[in-house]
């Protein structure tokens, strides 16, 4: 087992006025290739901004983040935009698919900014990640036409699209009803079965239960890091 | 991101505000619209004087009488007069490069003719004379080179003369008397209205030069010579070989001073089309602010649209789309606005210039050239404002604006 994400003392300090916001203070991480974590903790402690930090939306203010051995904490805002296009699929909570644009479209999106590769068929790539999160019939659906729990699965086919190495969601299933959340966990946990590394950001126990293993996170710290074994 | 792909998207954001398109555009609409009509205005208006004065006879050269000099004194010009017959006649035996000759001698004298009578301006000219000023009769035959030779006491009327002389009926084959000499009326000059100084060229009689010179002016001098250049082109050359003539002709040492003036047409046509040139710049530039305003519009817009869609550029910056790409597609936004505004504007101009022309009678002149000057400079108008609207976006951070609410 390689390493997908090696972070070590990575902080991030907010400047609010005259106030500074210590949003991590020195989080170490480690996650393995084919994980399934959940980061749990209240409001406040963290782990959204960590979540970005991992994401690569955000830089820390100090620390080292190697992901796939390489170290990104330092890239510019255009290295930055291409690890985001092609080694990291985010899922938020708030969906954040474009209004008045179809599935298949919102789909597509990541595969047009990507410079690293001749893509042949982008539509076609497009389905694929919609019939892998089953939603092969509802391709030109836009988003007001679809429910919750089906927006969050083109939000994760957008995020599968690219292929790759990690998914980081946000507290997805925030916005859903408790059916819902858990279709969509179950998704998550095809997905790694699949072999794709995971790491859900939530404060539902029940939906943490589901991974195998469990971070809390408090006052921008990690106090718990363990291993869940009623986890899949 | 591919060109289809960013046309697609610019097309799809801005349809969806089509109201709000549309206002933008017709700024634009309204900017190129007003260069192309203006512009067609001006250049009609060029092509009228150019028109107007091409008939008066655009190759014609004249050679007047020169001024006479005595101990610093000017006396004017016709004060020294030595322009002849033979003058014209060595022109037409030696220039090759005007095709037709005719003198012109000047009377002013009473005419009587009909029940009424007139007084104008009498002309003995030859019969190319016609050529040369392009004017012909509308009605009879103009006087030949044989009633030139022979010294005939025949007559052209023109228009204002004919009107007033025979008011309703044809003059041709009437007798009229010019200086209690009789002349009998062969032909009327067709209409050419007021000259560009305003006097009535219509208010005329033509008669043989010969005629005009020995039975009515009764001098040796003739008043004018004038020649057809064989083309406008050469008609500076032309100019040329004919002072050579003429100083041979009355013998003027080298140095000595011409007693002659030679002008073309040519030179005054080139003095009127400047002056519309100029005319026709400066109201396609007064145009052309209405288009920057259209532009500034865009801009105005463009941002509002940045701001409204802030969450959107947070979204494409977060699945990997770089500044720039955020940049072009701002910018392709406005310059497709600025473009449909152009095209239409262009439309709509052809249509103002066929209106101008066709109903209010007003000559319009669009030229290829400002059509595509209009759309480029539209384009330019679009990368030019929309390119602050389209950094601003650029330069979003990507978790700002998807907080962004």
């Amino acid at each position: 087992m390689s390493a997908v994400i090696e972070a070590s003392g990575i902080s991030k300090i907010y400047q609010m006025g005259e106030v500074e916001v210590h949003a991590l203070r020195g989080v170490d991480l480690t996650v393995e290739d084919g994980e399934f974590i959940s980061i749990m903790g209240a409001s406040g402690s963290g782990k959204s901004t960590l979540m970005n930090v991992l994401g690569c939306l955000d830089h820390p203010t100090s620390g080292e983040y190697l992901l796939n051995g390489r170290d990104v904490s330092e890239l510019n805002p255009n290295e930055f935009a291409e690890v985001r296009n092609t080694r990291i699929g985010f899922v938020f909570q708030v969906f954040n698919l474009l209004p008045r644009t179809t599935a298949l479209d919102n789909v597509e999106l990541p595969l047009l900014y990507d410079r690293t590769r001749r893509i042949e068929d982008p539509r076609a790539e497009a389905v694929a990640a919609l019939e892998r999160v089953g939603l092969r019939d509802r391709i030109t659906h836009e988003p007001n036409q679809l429910s919750g729990g089906e927006r969050q699965r083109v939000a994760i086919a957008r995020a599968l699209v690219n292929r790759p190495s990690i998914i980081l969601a946000d507290e997805p299933t925030g916005n859903l009803d408790s059916v819902m959340s858990l279709e969509i966990m179950e998704l998550f946990g095809e997905l790694n079965a699949q072999g794709i590394t995971i790491i859900i950001v939530t404060h539902e126990h029940d939906i943490a239960e589901v991974t195998r293993r469990i971070i809390e996170m408090k006052d921008g710290a990690i106090i718990r890091d363990a291993v869940n074994v009623g986890g899949r | 991101m591919r060109l289809r792909n960013l046309l697609k998207i610019a097309i799809k954001s801005l349809t969806r505000n089509r109201m709000r398109s549309l206002l933008t555009s017709l700024g634009v609409i309204i900017g190129v619209g007003a260069v192309i009509v203006m512009v067609a205005i001006g250049q009609g208006a060029q092509a009228d004087i150019e028109a107007q004065i091409t008939s008066l006879g655009a190759n014609m050269v004249m050679i007047f009488p020169g001024s006479s000099w005595s101990r610093g004194v000017s006396h004017g010009a016709g004060s020294q007069n030595r322009l002849t017959l033979d003058d014209a006649d060595a022109i037409r035996e030696r220039a090759t490069l005007v095709t037709a000759v005719s003198t012109e001698v000047r009377v002013n004298a009473q005419i009587i003719g009909g029940d009424s009578n007139w007084n104008t301006s009498i002309q003995g000219v030859d019969p190319e004379y016609q050529e040369i000023r392009d004017w012909y009769t509308v009605s009879g035959e103009f006087f030949t080179e044989r009633d030139v030779r022979a010294k005939a006491k025949v007559a052209v009327l023109g228009k204002t003369v004919a009107d007033n002389l025979f008011p309703g009926s044809d003059p041709v084959g009437e007798r009229i008397r010019i200086r209690n000499t009789p002349f009998k009326v062969v032909g009327v000059l067709e209409a050419k209205g007021q000259s560009a100084y305003g006097s009535d060229r219509d208010d005329v009689v033509m008669v043989p030069s010969t005629t005009a010179l020995y039975r009515l002016a009764g001098g040796r001098y003739i008043s004018r010579i004038f020649a057809s250049a064989v083309s406008i082109e050469v008609s500076g050359a032309a100019e040329e070989e004919l002072t050579a003539i003429l100083r041979e002709e009355h013998n003027l040492e080298p140095g000595e001073e011409d007693d002659f003036r030679v002008r073309s047409q040519a030179e005054f046509l080139e003095t009127a089309t400047e002056t519309s040139r100029v005319m026709t710049l400066l109201l396609g530039a007064v145009a052309a602010v209405s288009l920057v305003v259209g532009g500034i519009g865009i801009m105005n817009i463009m941002l509002v649209s940045v701001t409204e869609r802030t969450r959107e550029i947070g979204i494409r910056l977060a699945v990997g789309a770089r500044g720039s790409d955020v940049l072009v597609q701002f910018l392709t936004e406005a310059v497709v606005l600025a473009l449909v505004g152009g095209t239409v504007g262009i439309l709509l101009a052809v249509g103002v210039s066929v209106f101008l022309d066709r109903v209010v009678g007003m000559t319009t002149i669009i030229s290829p050239a400002i059509v595509a000057l209009a759309f480029c400079f539209s384009g330019a108008v679009g990368v030019f404002f929309g390119y602050y609207p389209a950094r601003k976006a650029a330069r979003l951070n990507p978790i700002d604006a998807l907080r962004y609410e």
